[in-house]
């Protein structure tokens, strides 16, 4: 545990995801599986909202697809970290695409909060921030307060991608707010809501 | 389809202008041996974007995302690949999302290698016990018309179909 973070963050996660949603205009949004899922839908039920409610590790590249489908929307990834380092390789294969339309978003409370608050790497010592610039990202940020929140919120919604930030939270898990669970209904919805041309 | 066999004739070309005939757009893969002159074609294409991945799961999740957006995708993958795919096919099968895949065999026909074996071995019933249906093919003439069939499942039935490609082809350098 030698690598452990000390700091005590303060932010809470459901603010932070709702103040980041409040901007959101016509963005689509994947969210990854845990409470991602439930910090979006308490945001409001939005048919432009993908929730991934399982495929731990998928959720940057299901909205990097999505992101060049749709090149003149945003569309943002709302993620846990431990979601994030389970499909960490896909930040290299953004870095590399460099999608101007796509921000990740990683809420990260240090935690497996679905299973019990076990660590993940990132209150171990690992930087997803460095692992983004490394991978080529250009534009990144690292926000453990609201005032940097606020400040970052233009570049969440605009800047020219990829973007990737990192929101720092407590620990704590909000109330479990259902999103709809069928995937069938929520990504017809989707898909209907973002797609301007179908096939 | 009409058979050919003449000289340059490779399996590739035909499934190309069939990409491009159904609109794929985006192309996800692994770089592969089996593969590589489809990979070429299609690089060179900027009517379609082709994408790298780390690993083959991403790809999965990325066509996924395509067909969200409102485009079509296809995975181009060795068997080996494969085994890295199972979780995320759980959102292919769960949300009914049409996949195209393209899995060239290694560890089959005559493999030489040991280590390619299992995997290879265990290619067909992963897929299978996954929900993807299988169409397997072993004759270079045959690669188009079933990528033409799996396409049509996928996209028009939202169904999850992999052409399995045999080693047999690959060896035979793929022509006709």
């Amino acid at each position: 545990m030698g690598l452990q973070t000390k700091t005590k963050f303060t932010l809470q996660r459901r603010k932070v995801v709702h103040r980041i949603l409040k901007e959101r205009g016509d963005a689509a949004v994947v969210t990854g599986i845990g409470n991602a899922v439930h910090d979006v839908a308490s945001a409001n039920d939005d048919p432009k909202n993908m929730y991934l409610a399982g495929v731990m590790g998928g959720a940057t590249m299901v909205a990097f697809g999505v992101a060049l489908a749709q090149p003149n929307r945003r569309i943002l990834t709302i993620t846990g970290d431990g979601e994030l380092l389970a499909g960490v390789g896909s930040l290299a294969t953004v870095g590399v695409e460099q999608p101007k339309n796509l921000s990740i978003i990683v809420i990260d409370n240090q935690a497996y909060g679905a299973t019990g608050n076990q660590h993940t790497h990132t209150g171990r010592g690992v930087d997803l921030v460095g692992i983004a610039e490394a991978s080529g990202f250009k534009q990144t940020a690292l926000i453990t307060t609201n005032k940097e929140l606020e400040n970052e919120l233009p570049r969440i919604h605009g800047a020219p991608g990829p973007y990737f930030a990192v929101v720092k939270v407590l620990s704590k898990s909000s109330a479990r707010i259902d999103a709809p669970k069928d995937g069938t209904f929520v990504s017809r919805r989707f898909r209907d809501a973002v797609a301007v041309e179908g096939i | 389809m009409v058979k050919r066999k003449n000289k340059s004739w490779h399996w590739s070309q035909d499934v190309h202008q069939l990409f491009k005939k159904i609109g794929i757009k985006q192309v996800a893969y692994v770089p592969d041996g089996g593969l590589a002159k489809l990979i070429e074609l299609c690089q060179a294409d900027r009517s379609m974007r082709s994408v790298v991945l780390t690993t083959e799961e991403e790809g999965v999740a990325q066509v996924a995302g395509a067909w969200l957006g409102g485009q079509r995708g296809v995975l181009l993958t060795q068997s080996g690949g494969v085994g890295n795919c199972i979780n995320m096919l759980s959102m292919i099968q769960e949300c009914r999302i049409p996949l195209l895949a393209m899995v060239s065999m290694r560890g089959e026909w005559g493999e030489t290698f040991p280590w390619q074996v299992p995997m290879g071995q265990s290619t067909i019933p992963a897929l299978e016990a996954a929900k993807v249906i299988v169409h397997h093919v072993d004759l270079a003439e045959k690669v188009p018309e079933t990528v033409n069939a799996a396409a049509k499942m996928a996209f028009d039935s939202n169904r999850a179909v992999a052409v399995v490609i045999s080693q047999r082809i690959s060896e035979s350098g793929g022509k006709g």
